[in-house]
């Protein structure tokens, strides 16, 4: 293995504002064939024939005795999943290591893995299923800007027919609880993963996300890690170009030239097509106090939503 | 029908909606359109549809101004359809 790519400024501001990071192909075929043959799952075909449901039915099992391990709750991750492992190759590949680092650290705690299955309608004998309702993972989490990552690894292409995961873009600093925001079933600018082989979403433990009906075929197979920091979390990316970019005020409104669409002021002020007109704006606010923790620099600003709710001369030598 | 409007207004525009049929004619479900099924509350109310509940005006207790949660303005609309 090399040494980890970690993430760039553009990437970790993307990441607060967006809540994830796409990580396409990111996994060599060598090391996804490994997986899946790991699960015991190298056919992944579903005719409903009786042989077959018998051995879908007996799918838990079977990754159950598989390399997988099983592994208790908070431990180091790089201890968890070992050299050699399938899952620590992956794990330790430079752009997944890096993405990994960027974010949670290098001393990071494995919370839990899993893997998901989601069958075709033979396995079902064709009666409709339904997609998952949305939800955050675990519980109400009012952590503040503290987060834990969740990578979901698709070992195989993901088709829109096989119906990858479903996650709303820029949710991830929404307090809910679990599945209350399941009355929602669409919401502007929702994404339907689909993806290549070996394609992994690094994920902030808020988005909100469910899984999606599978018409196809043949098993889809999610692989997905959660894991906890175990250090601030800050500055952890490669922050090379970070430089001048952490307190410049720009014009706003008036403005004669059009703004870097890649400045991390750009990224984190960009609307999402479901914000609501007056939380969009509270979205901004708590973007940028999130980047002030992920830089270590409460001076940050970007358009001056901030600096003018904390501008109230009457408090001076309060 | 659950529509989510982008503000507190009937004819501001849709960001979230929901669908639920209770004649079983068509079953819906999480993520089953990217297109909502109106652009804002005020076509659904021309299309027949009845609103019959919409979330109340919270004022924001102190300190909590800033706290992001559930979206804000869910408007419920309801239609009676001929079914055997």
């Amino acid at each position: 293995m090399t040494d980890s790519i970690r993430l760039t400024t553009t990437q970790a501001a993307f990441f607060a504002a967006n809540g994830y990071i796409e990580l396409t192909s990111v996994v060599p075929e060598s090391l996804n064939r490994r997986f899946i043959d790991a699960m015991n799952a190298g056919d992944r075909r579903e005719d409903g024939s009786p042989e077959n449901l018998a051995k879908l039915s007996h799918l838990g099992r079977l990754i159950a005795e598989s390399d997988i391990p099983a592994v208790p709750a908070g431990t180091p991750l790089y201890d968890a999943l070992g050299v050699g492992t399938v899952l620590g190759d992956i794990v330790r590949l430079p752009k997944i290591q890096g993405a990994i680092e960027s974010l949670v650290g290098s001393n990071c705690l494995l919370d839990h893995h899993f893997v998901h299955v989601a069958n075709g309608p033979r396995a079902y004998g064709n009666n409709p299923q339904v997609s998952q309702h949305l939800h955050q993972d675990s519980t109400i989490d009012p952590r503040v800007f503290t987060f834990d990552i969740q990578l979901f690894y698709f070992p195989h292409e993901v088709t829109q027919e096989m119906g990858g995961t479903r996650f709303v873009p820029g949710t991830h600093l929404r307090i809910v609880s679990e599945s209350s925001v399941a009355r929602y079933q669409n919401m502007l600018g929702q994404r339907h993963i689909s993806c290549p082989a070996g394609t992994v979403f690094v994920m902030h433990h808020g988005i909100w996300h469910g899984g999606e009906v599978n018409r196809t075929n043949l098993t889809r197979f999610l692989y997905k890690l959660r894991l906890n920091p175990t250090e601030p979390q800050v500055r952890l990316w490669d922050t090379t170009d970070l430089l001048g970019q952490e307190s410049q005020q720009r014009p706003i409104f008036f403005v004669k030239e059009r703004p870097d669409p890649e400045s991390v002021a750009s990224i984190l002020t960009r609307p999402l097509p479901w914000f609501e007109n007056d939380t969009g704006r509270i979205e901004y606010i708590q973007r940028i106090r999130f980047w002030r923790k992920l830089i270590g620099d409460q001076s940050f600003d970007a358009d001056y939503w901030a600096t003018r709710l904390e501008c109230d001369p009457c408090s001076f030598g309060a | 029908m659950v529509l989510y409007l982008a503000n507190s207004s009937l004819d501001a525009r849709t960001v979230g909606w929901s669908m639920y049929d209770g004649t079983s004619q068509k079953r819906y479900m999480p993520g089953d359109a990217d297109e909502p099924p109106y652009p804002n509350g005020l076509e659904a109310l021309k299309d027949g549809w009845r609103l019959f509940q919409a979330s109340q005006l919270v004022d924001r207790n102190q300190g909590d101004e800033f706290r992001l949660g559930h979206l804000k303005y869910e408007f419920f609309f309801e239609k009676m359809v001929d079914c055997d």
